[in-house]
């Protein structure tokens, strides 16, 4: 069976790119491309945004829930609380 | 007859200012950065300052602290001008609602007039320490070679200001504008033998001329001493007279001083640990005003919380310290 891949695409602005930062930082296994506009983020059945990774890049308190100013686009089953959002399949 | 859509991407010739990649790589850079890094004129100066013959212009032995590169340090608040202007503004905010609560409900004229006398006694006096600190770190802001070091002491000196104008309403909202209780208050930081300490240390500082030892003693001592005693013990010692209403109006300067333990702290580590010559000199330096500090505090604990409050500051403080590699010599262990 091929890979069961989760993404998630930001607007490529300067906010997201924050957001990029500390999502490769918490994930490793996952692949960044930047398109016309977007940065797309896949990984592999699973990918984490942590809270307290997000207000350390960022230098200030961060609500998850902002992060979904510059979201275009989601894959995966979420699974989202006030310290992390994490995408997977189940 | 299909039709194929396909996407196209340009590449920009440059994601950034070449100083900028130069620093941190050719890619997208964030506002901060851009905002803050390389901006002064490091060379060709024609003429030294008239006002310091001594040096050039953005000259780095303005202070004997030596750094490599003084760009490490920077701010983890990554506040450039919007940012910063931003976040105060939601902060203003939040602490004007207070203020205009206490004054519809008129709070403090309510207060004995006893507790009220303190209030002008003890907290309002703080407005001129205010006012010395906003000129501190104007002069640093002005000394400081690296923008990401002299725009966080810019910031620091605006915000002191405005922590003096909150005093000051606090000052205004006790006799109903008429002032007369701020000429009372500045009659305490004049002739008042509790404020006299204080008042030497403060004006001693205004003629520091090396600029980190200023920083240092500013807003890593006397404030690292000050603002727990003042704005948290003393704080409680008020509350416990009943007079809890004056915590909705001091509550920006908690928010404020948490905020900035972090720049400070960031800052303080940096430049601890570049070498040991600089710190045995911040050493030295502590050495030299951290006593100081803790004296000009003690009538003003002695008046209020007590002293073991102010010896439990100067323990945080020690053990903050610590975490640099320094230490306060009054505190043993």
């Amino acid at each position: 069976m091929s890979q069961q891949l989760v993404f998630i695409v930001f607007q490529d602005n300067d906010n997201a790119r924050y957001l990029a930062d500390a999502i490769m930082a918490d994930n490793p296994h996952a692949e960044m491309q930047h398109q016309p506009a977007m940065i797309r983020i896949q990984a592999d059945k699973r990918l984490v945004i942590n809270r307290e990774t997000m207000e350390e890049e960022l230098g200030r308190d961060w609500d998850v829930q902002e992060m979904l100013i510059d979201v275009i686009s989601i894959g995966g089953n979420v699974d989202e609380d006030d310290d992390h959002f994490i995408l997977e399949w189940k | 007859m299909s039709i194929e859509i396909k996407t196209d991407s340009v590449e920009p010739i440059r994601q950034t200012y070449s100083h900028i990649a130069r620093r941190f790589g050719e890619k997208p850079a964030t506002r901060y950065q851009e905002a803050s890094y390389d901006l002064e004129a490091k060379v060709n100066f024609h003429y030294r300052p008239q006002w310091d013959s001594r040096y050039e212009l953005n000259d780095e032995r303005r202070t004997a602290i030596r750094m490599e590169d003084w760009y490490v340090v920077s701010d983890p608040r990554q506040f450039y001008y919007g940012a910063y202007v931003g976040n105060r503004a939601k902060m203003q905010e939040a602490a004007e609602t207070s203020y205009s609560f206490c004054d519809k409900r008129n709070l403090l004229a309510r207060l004995p007039e006893e507790t009220q006398t303190q209030i002008l006694r003890l907290m309002v006096p703080l407005r001129h320490v205010e006012l010395g600190a906003n000129m501190n770190n104007s002069k640093i802001a002005g000394d400081a070679t690296a923008t990401t070091v002299s725009q966080m002491h810019i910031y620091q000196a605006m915000d002191r200001l405005g922590i003096g104008q909150y005093l000051s309403r606090i000052a205004l909202m006790v006799d109903g504008t008429t002032g007369k209780a701020l000429d009372e208050s500045k009659g305490y930081w004049m002739d008042d033998e509790l404020w006299q300490p204080m008042r030497k240390l403060v004006e001693d500082s205004l003629v520091v001329d090396d600029w980190f030892e200023l920083t240092l003693l500013q807003n890593v001592l006397l404030d690292g001493l000050m603002y727990p005693l003042v704005y948290h013990r003393m704080d409680a010692w008020f509350a416990e007279q009943g007079a809890e209403d004056i915590s909705m109006l001091t509550e920006f300067m908690r928010d404020w001083q948490k905020e900035s333990l972090r720049w400070i702290n960031a800052m303080m580590k940096a430049v601890a640990g570049e070498s040991d010559a600089n710190r045995d000199l911040l050493q030295q330096w502590i050495d030299h005003w951290e006593p100081r500090a803790y004296d000009a505090l003690k009538p003003i604990a002695e008046a209020s919380t007590g002293l073991d409050a102010l010896d439990e500051v100067r323990a945080e403080l020690n053990t903050r310290l610590k975490k640099f590699g320094l230490q306060s010599t009054g505190v043993s262990a």
